[in-house]
C-alpha cells in the first residue's frame, strides 16, 4: 500500500496507528476542531457556521469516495439534494421529528445511490465521472418537474422541528449543537470506516485492483458499498442544510453542487482527513464574501480550479501535512 | 501545525466579525436599503446592477429630508441558501429593507426572513403570486408584476383582438404550469378555445422545432409561450424559421425588453408581450429615463429595475412620514403606511397598494416594432392594449392571503 | 406500419416524418460534439470539459466577427475554428500539457475549472440574455416537403456536419497523419523515436477537437440564443453520448451521435416529458448490458 504521499496519484493514504485510527498530529488537529466547534459559535453567525459544517459533512462523504477509493463522482449534488428535500419534505407534510426527516433523507439518498452506484462501477476513471454526472442531471430533471419538490419555488418554511420530540431547534444556538454533533459523528464516522478492514481492503482496490481480485476480494462490492455510504452521508448533509435554512430547492440537486464539493475537497486536499473540512471552510467563506462584491463568483471558482490542479495538487491540508512531514 | 491552523481559524474569525455592525449602531439616523438581486447570473440584465442605479435615482429624486439613506448591494447568485443568508445578515446589522430578489425560491426564503425579524421585504423581481397569495406577509410588498397578471394581460387582451384559439408551448415545471393553467383560463373566459399545447423538459431543452412543428399542425391563431428568457428566444427564432409567424401570432407569456434587444427586431417584430413599465410611454417615463441612462450602461431601465425606483421611493416617503426612528423599529409599521398612502411615481403613475400587499398599477400589451418602424436603439414596444391597474390584477379574494378580512 | 403507428400513438404520419428530420439536426450537434471529444480523448487521454465552453465561443466569435469587423457567416464558419482552435493550443501547451504523467482525472478537473471561467468571462462581457445573430441570406426560407416544411438551414446543418465528420474519418483512417496519430496513440514513445514530434501532433489534435467544437458553435448560431450558458446543458448529454457509443472509434461517436439525435426527436412525439431523459436511460441500459459502449473495446 502506497505510504509515500505523491502528488501525481489522487489520493495519498493515510495508515493506521496511534490512537483510534488517528495519528497523534491527527488527534492534535482533531482537538483544535473540537475546541473550534465549541467556541466559533459565540463569535461567528451561527447560521454562517452551521451551512459550513453541512458543506464539511458533504465533502467528507465525498472525500470518502476520491479519496480512499479513487473514485471521481461528478454528482453528488444528486444524494445531497435529494437528502434535503426528502427531509424537508417529511418534516414539512408530516411534522414528523428532525432526527427521523434526517433518517428519512439519507436513507432515500442512500437507495439512490445504491441504484445509482450499481450502474456507474461498471467503469472506472472519466468514465465513471460522466456517468455520474449524467445520472444526477436525471435526478436534476427529475426534481425539477416532481410535485413534491416545488419545481423551482422549492419547498419553503420547513420546521426545524423539536429534537427526539422534545428539544426545540427553533433558535439558532440549540440548531448550531444538533448540527455540530451531527457533523463530527458524520466526520468521526468516515474515519472510522477508512481505518476497519473493509477501509484497508478499499485503499488495495484503489492502489491495485486486478490484485485485490486475485486475492479474492470481489472488488465490486466493496466500491458499491462505498459508494452508498458516501452517498448516504450525503444525504444526511443535505437534510440537515434543508433544516437549518427551512428551504429546499434545485441549487442543492444542480450539477454545479456537484462541481463545487468536489472544489472544496481539492482545494482543502484529496484524500486528507480533515481536507474536506478546511476546502469547504474557504469555499463558503469565500460565497460569503463574493457574493458583496459581485459578478466574478465562476470566474474566481474556475480559477481555483485551475491553479489548484496546476501548482498544488495537494490542497491545503496536504502542502501542510507535506511541509510538516504528518498526516493530517 | 497547531499554529497553522489556529492562524486561519483566526483569520476567518477575523474577517467574519461583521465590521458593519458598529457602523449600524453609530448610525441611528440612517435608513438602509439593501438591493439582493441576481448580479452574475441569467437575470443580471434584466434587474441586477441596473437595479441597484434604480435605487439610487429613487434615493437622489426623495432628497435630503432630515436623514440619511444608503444603499448597499449584493448577488444571491440565484441561490436560495446564500439569498436567505445574505438577507438575516443584513436585516441583524441593520439593514431596514431588501430589494428586488428575483428568482421565486430566493424571494419566498426571504420573505420569511423580513417577517421574522419585523423588517421590510419589497420584491420587484419574481414572478411567483404566491407572495401575495398563499404566503403574503404584512412585512412585505410586491410591486412590479406576477404571474397572474402575465396571464391575463396577454391572455385577455389577445382573445380580444381576435386570436380566439391559442397553441402552448410550456416548460414542464411549475412555473410553465401556472402560466398555461392562467392563461387558458382568461382566454376561456374572454370566448377563446385552447387547441393544444406541447410540454418541453425544462431546462434542458434547446431546439424547440419538434414543438413548433406541432403548433403549426394545430392550426391555432395564437402561440402562447408558457416559458422565459432564453427558451422563449429559441422558441421564437425556431417559429419564424418555420415560418409560423405567417400563420400565427406569437404571444410571450413572460418576456421583457432586454430579451427583445437579445431576439433582435428582425426575429421579434409583431412579438406580443405583457408588462407594467415601458421607457417611452410618456412623458414622465422618458423624463426619469433620461435621468438614469447614463448609469445605467447607456440603457434604458427594463421593467424590473423601474420597480425597484418605485417601491424604493414610496418606502422612503412612508418613512418621511412615520418617522426613521419607528420606521427603523417596526417594519409593519412602515409597510401598514406605505398601504395608507397612494402610491405616484414617475414609471408606473398613481396609483396603490392592497392589503395583501399587491401594488396596483396599469398593465400594458405591448407589440414589437417591426425593423421599419423603430427609430433607433431601444425603441422596440408599441402599446397594443392598457388593462387599469384595479383589473390587471388577481383578486384579493382569490388568492388566499391570510392577511385579508372576508 | 406507418397506419398502424399513427393509429395507436395518435400522431399523424407526416409529423412523424417531421420529427424524425429535426432529430437528425439535433445528432449533427451531438455527432460533431462527441467527434471532437472522442479525437482529443484518443490521444490526450483526457475529457475535455471545456468542450460545451469551446462550443460557446465559436458562436461568440460569430457574433463578433460580424458585429466588430463585418465578416458574415461564410467568413465565420471558416475563421472562428480557426481562432478558438488556436486558444485551444494555447490552452493546451500552457496548462494541459503539464499533466500528462498524471491521474487523467487531474485533466478533468482543470478543463472543467477552465470551462467555469470561460462561462464566467463571457457572461461579464456580454450579458446573460443572449445576442442576435442572423440567418444568412443565401440560407433562409424553407422547402415544402409536402408534409412539412424543411429551413433551408436546417438541411444544410445537417449535409455540413456530416462532411465535416467525413473528413475527420477520412483524415484518421486514410491520410499518413493520421497513421501517425493512431500509432501515437498506442504508443507514443515508439513514434517519437521514428521522428515525429508527438508533442507537437497532440498539441494540434487538441487544436483540432476543439476548432470542431467552435465549428458546431458557428452552425448553431443562427438558430439558439447565443449566450454564455449554451454549451453547458448540451455538454452533459454529449457525455452520455459518448458513454454509449464508446470511445474507441470516430464512425461510432458519428453513428451514436445521429441515432441519439434520431431517437430523442421521436420521443419528443410521443412522449415530450421524458426527451431530456431519454437519452441518459439508454445509457444506463448500454451500461448494463456493453459496459464498453456500443463501439469501445473493454
Amino acid at each position: 500500500m502506497a505510504s509515500e504521499t505523491t502528488a501525481g496519484t489522487i489520493a495519498p493514504a493515510t495508515s493506521a496507528d496511534g490512537v483510534w485510527g488517528f495519528s497523534r498530529a491527527q488527534l492534535a488537529a482533531l482537538g483544535v476542531l473540537i475546541a473550534f466547534l465549541a467556541i466559533a459559535p459565540f463569535f461567528l453567525y451561527p447560521v454562517f457556521l452551521m451551512k459550513l459544517l453541512c458543506f464539511a459533512l458533504f465533502a467528507c462523504a465525498f472525500n470518502l469516495l476520491i479519496g480512499y477509493v479513487g473514485l471521481l463522482s461528478f454528482g453528488h449534488a444528486a444524494y445531497f439534494g435529494m437528502g434535503g428535500y426528502i427531509a424537508g419534505y417529511t418534516a414539512k407534510a408530516y411534522g414528523i421529528s428532525p432526527e427521523i426527516a434526517v433518517l428519512a433523507g439519507a436513507a432515500v439518498a442512500g437507495i439512490q445511490g445504491w441504484v445509482f452506484g450499481w450502474i456507474a462501477i461498471r467503469r472506472q476513471g472519466i468514465y465513471f465521472a460522466m456517468i455520474t454526472l449524467a445520472m444526477a442531471q436525471m435526478v436534476y430533471f427529475f426534481c425539477v418537474q416532481a410535485p413534491f419538490t416545488g419545481g423551482e419555488d422549492g419547498i419553503q418554511a420547513i420546521p426545524r422541528g423539536s429534537l427526539f420530540g422534545s428539544i426545540s431547534l427553533a433558535s439558532d444556538m440549540t440548531m448550531y449543537w444538533f448540527v455540530a454533533a451531527v457533523f463530527l459523528i458524520g466526520f468521526l464516522l468516515v474515519h472510522r470506516i477508512i481505518h476497519s478492514p473493509y477501509g484497508q481492503v478499499l485503499k488495495a482496490i484503489r492502489e491495485n485492483e486486478p490484485r485485490a481480485t486475485s486475492l479474492g476480494y470481489r472488488t465490486d462490492d466493496y466500491k458499491l458499498v462505498a459508494f452508498i455510504l458516501s452517498a448516504t452521508l450525503a444525504g444526511v448533509a443535505g437534510g440537515v442544510k434543508s433544516l437549518v435554512f427551512g428551504i429546499a430547492t434545485l441549487t442543492d440537486v444542480h450539477w454545479s453542487m456537484s462541481g463545487e464539493v468536489v472544489l472544496m475537497t481539492l482545494v482543502g486536499g484529496l484524500g486528507t482527513v480533515f481536507g474536506p473540512v478546511v476546502g469547504a471552510a474557504v469555499i463558503v467563506t469565500m460565497q460569503n464574501y463574493l457574493a458583496e462584491m459581485g459578478a466574478w463568483v465562476t470566474v474566481i471558482q474556475g480559477a481555483i480550479f485551475v491553479a489548484v490542479v496546476l501548482a498544488f495538487r495537494r490542497g491545503i491540508v496536504g502542502e501542510i501535512a507535506h511541509a510538516l512531514r504528518v498526516k493530517l | 501545525m497547531l499554529n497553522r491552523r489556529g492562524v486561519l481559524a483566526a483569520g476567518a474569525a477575523g474577517a467574519m466579525l461583521p465590521g458593519p455592525l458598529s457602523r449600524a449602531r453609530a448610525q441611528a439616523n440612517t435608513i438602509r436599503l439593501g438591493v439582493l438581486s441576481d448580479m452574475s447570473g441569467p437575470y443580471r440584465d434584466a434587474t441586477g446592477p441596473g437595479c441597484v442605479v434604480m435605487t439610487q435615482a429613487a434615493v437622489a429624486e426623495f432628497g435630503a429630508r432630515g436623514f440619511n439613506v444608503e444603499v448597499v448591494q449584493a448577488d444571491h447568485q440565484n441561490r436560495p441558501d446564500v439569498g436567505a443568508n445574505i438577507a438575516r445578515q443584513w436585516y441583524d446589522q441593520g439593514v431596514d429593507v431588501v430589494l428586488d430578489v428575483p428568482t421565486s425560491s430566493v424571494a419566498l426564503a426571504v420573505n420569511q426572513i423580513a417577517r421574522e425579524k419585523n423588517k421590510v421585504f419589497l420584491n420587484s423581481g419574481a414572478a411567483t403570486s404566491d407572495l401575495t397569495g398563499s404566503q403574503c406577509s404584512p412585512n412585505t410588498v410586491h410591486w412590479t408584476y406576477d404571474t397572474w397578471m402575465l396571464a391575463k394581460g396577454t391572455g385577455a387582451a389577445i382573445v380580444r383582438t381576435g386570436g380566439d384559439s391559442w397553441f402552448f408551448i410550456t416548460a414542464d415545471y411549475a412555473f410553465g404550469h401556472a402560466l398555461q393553467r392562467d392563461t387558458t383560463r382568461f382566454v376561456e373566459a374572454a370566448g377563446g378555445r385552447v387547441l393544444g399545447a406541447a410540454r418541453y423538459p425544462f431546462p434542458a431543452t434547446t431546439d424547440f422545432s419538434a414543438f413548433v412543428v406541432q403548433a403549426q399542425a394545430s392550426r391555432a391563431k395564437v402561440l402562447g409561450m408558457a416559458n422565459a428568457s432564453t427558451d422563449t428566444v429559441n422558441t421564437i427564432k425556431a417559429a419564424r424559421e418555420f415560418g409560423l409567424h405567417r400563420s400565427m401570432k406569437l404571444a410571450a407569456l413572460l418576456m421583457g425588453l432586454v430579451d427583445v434587444h437579445a431576439l433582435g427586431l428582425e426575429s421579434g417584430q409583431g412579438l406580443l408581450l405583457t408588462e407594467s413599465f415601458y421607457w417611452d410611454l410618456n412623458d414622465r417615463t422618458r423624463a426619469l429615463t433620461a435621468r438614469v441612462r447614463a448609469q445605467n450602461q447607456g440603457r434604458p431601465p427594463a421593467m424590473v429595475q423601474a420597480g425597484c425606483y418605485g417601491a424604493a421611493l414610496h418606502y422612503l416617503k412612508a418613512v418621511a412620514d412615520i418617522g426613521v426612528a419607528a420606521a427603523k423599529a417596526d417594519g409593519r409599521a412602515a409597510v401598514a403606511r406605505m398601504k395608507a398612502m397612494p402610491t405616484d411615481d414617475d414609471a408606473f403613475g398613481p396609483g396603490r397598494i392592497r392589503e395583501d400587499g399587491r401594488k396596483l398599477h396599469p398593465v400594458f400589451l405591448f407589440e414589437v416594432k417591426s425593423p421599419a418602424e423603430s427609430r433607433g436603439p431601444w425603441d422596440y414596444y408599441k402599446v397594443a392594449a392598457t388593462t387599469p391597474g384595479e383589473d390587471a390584477f388577481r383578486p384579493q379574494a382569490e388568492g388566499g392571503c391570510a392577511l385579508v378580512r372576508s | 406500419m406507418l397506419e398502424f403507428l399513427e393509429s395507436i400513438t395518435g400522431v399523424p404520419t407526416p409529423l412523424l416524418f417531421g420529427q424524425l428530420l429535426l432529430g437528425l439536426i439535433n445528432g449533427a450537434f451531438y455527432a460533431m460534439l462527441s467527434l471532437g471529444l472522442a479525437v482529443i480523448f484518443g490521444l490526450l487521454n483526457i475529457i475535455n470539459f471545456t468542450h460545451g465552453a469551446q462550443f460557446m465561443m465559436g458562436a461568440f466569435v460569430a457574433w463578433m466577427l460580424l458585429n466588430w469587423l463585418g465578416l458574415g457567416y461564410w467568413w465565420a464558419l471558416l475563421l472562428a475554428p480557426l481562432i478558438v482552435g488556436a486558444t485551444g493550443v494555447i490552452i493546451e501547451r500552457t496548462m494541459i500539457s503539464r499533466l500528462y504523467k498524471l491521474d487523467h482525472l487531474y485533466g478533468l478537473l482543470l478543463t472543467f475549472g477552465i470551462g467555469l471561467m470561460i462561462e464566467g468571462v463571457f457572461r461579464n462581457e456580454f450579458g446573460s440574455s443572449g445576442l442576435p445573430y442572423r440567418i444568412p441570406a443565401e440560407l433562409q426560407g424553407a422547402w415544402d416537403l409536402g408534409f412539412m416544411f424543411m429551413p433551408i438551414y436546417r438541411g444544410w446543418v445537417v449535409l455540413f456536419a456530416l462532411i465535416c465528420c467525413l473528413a475527420t474519418w477520412l483524415v484518421i483512417e486514410k491520410t499518413r497523419l493520421g497513421a501517425y496519430l493512431r500509432a501515437a496513440t498506442e504508443n507514443a514513445a515508439l513514434v517519437q523515436a521514428f521522428g515525429v514530434n508527438v508533442p507537437r501532433m497532440i498539441t494540434l489534435t487538441y487544436g483540432a477537437g476543439v476548432a470542431l467544437a467552435a465549428l458546431a458553435g458557428v452552425l448553431a448560431a443562427p438558430i439558439y440564443s447565443v449566450n454564455p450558458q449554451m454549451g453547458t446543458n448540451l455538454i452533459i448529454v454529449v457525455f452520455a453520448v459518448v458513454v454509449i457509443g464508446g470511445m474507441g472509434s470516430i464512425l461510432g461517436s458519428v453513428l451514436t451521435g445521429f441515432g441519439l439525435g434520431i431517437i430523442e426527436g421521436l420521443t419528443k412525439v410521443y412522449w415530450p416529458e421524458a426527451s431530456a431523459t431519454v437519452i441518459f436511460v439508454i445509457m444506463a441500459i448500454v451500461l448494463l448490458t456493453r459496459p464498453a459502449g456500443l463501439f469501445g473495446r473493454a
